[in-house]
């Protein structure tokens, strides 16, 4: 009698029986994860489409030819560019983690020291991606307008200019909004609002959304530039 | 009981991702993009790699990267399995999406040429 008691009692201590929270996340946090989620649908319709475009064309322009430009070189430089983009906002991702990782510390003049750098990372991503935006339009592409001959030498639909600006300025847009976020909350930590409130949460959901950018790029870059 | 709880998962998270785990998470990634740019600029152009088999491996390697941000980075791996599984298992639906749209896609190009 006294071990089915027990044992009901074990039962009851369960993390899916009430009175506290199973995945053990604050709130917000958890729900910055299903927000991501439901933007990775997004992002992967997107890529999807792209994706089911391509393979539906005969031909495709070659990344190497449209993407061999950085500032200073006009062409005979492929992925030089998007490799200096990658690496930023890889870098800017570091040091995003390290804020959090600061933050965890309550190390708040540390926090804003990650946070400034991340938000320059961010900057820098954006300042590049208009350079290149700003060069394509200049050769001629925009949505509608695609001035790149096919791999096989024949004239290429719009498609790809069309999903190129599309998904890139959908990313660009996030990581935009990111900036924005991370000025925000590096206002609030270095106004003190979190050392007031104990804890260094809202660092890690916005931490979150960061690092999703960065992983919506390293995507980006494989489809656009690389495949 | 409830600020025992906080206290707790705080306390899991400093467990998590020390300054050394970070950076080294960082070099894996630069090393993979670092191996990407290899395949695209060397290997593929002198003919060491088929294009087929390049863009399986720039596949691979993408996932690959996409694991050490969303694990690390993203710390998912040190939560719950209740929340790893819930943010993992939608993701399936969107394998099912990317085969069913090349299939479609390709058959689109069949009935063109």
């Amino acid at each position: 009698m006294t071990t089915n008691t027990s044992q009901l009692d074990e039962i009851k201590s369960t993390p899916w029986n009430g009175g506290r929270s199973p995945f053990n996340v604050e709130y917000g946090k958890m729900m910055m994860w299903f927000f991501l989620l439901s933007d990775a649908f997004t992002f992967s319709a997107l890529l999807i489409a792209y994706g089911a475009l391509r393979f539906s064309s005969t031909s495709w322009p070659d990344p190497d030819v449209v993407f061999q430009s950085a500032p200073g070189i006009a062409h005979g430089a492929p992925l030089v560019f998007v490799g200096i983009m990658t690496f930023i906002l890889i870098m800017s991702s570091v040091t995003m983690v390290l804020a959090v990782e600061a933050g965890h510390r309550k190390a708040k003049a540390e926090v804003a020291k990650w946070m400034v750098w991340t938000v320059i990372g961010g900057l820098a991503f954006l300042g590049c991606q208009a350079w290149e935006w700003t060069h394509l339009h200049h050769e001629g592409a925009w949505w509608g307008h695609n001035p790149f001959l096919n791999e096989d030498g024949t004239v290429a639909s719009t498609n790809f200019t069309n999903l190129f600006f599309t998904i890139t300025g959908f990313h660009g847009f996030h990581v935009f909004s990111g900036v924005v976020i991370n000025i925000i909350i590096l206002i609030n930590v270095l106004g003190g609002t979190y050392e007031r409130r104990g804890h260094y949460d809202m660092v890690e959901k916005v931490g979150l959304y960061w690092h999703f950018v960065d992983l919506v790029w390293v995507f980006v870059f494989t489809f656009f530039y690389l495949v | 009981m409830s600020d025992n709880h906080t206290a707790e998962a705080h306390h899991d998270d400093h467990a998590g991702m020390t300054k050394k785990k970070i950076w080294s998470v960082f070099w894996v990634l630069l090393g993979i993009t670092a191996i990407e740019f290899l395949i695209a600029l060397v290997l593929i152009p002198k003919g060491i790699l088929g294009h087929g088999f390049g863009n399986v491996l720039y596949i691979a390697l993408t996932l690959l990267k996409a694991f050490y941000i969303v694990a690390y980075f993203m710390h998912l791996k040190f939560e719950k399995v209740g929340l790893i599984y819930s943010i993992l298992i939608p993701t399936m639906f969107i394998i099912f999406f990317v085969i069913w749209m090349l299939y479609e896609g390709n058959y689109w190009m069949h009935i063109r040429l």
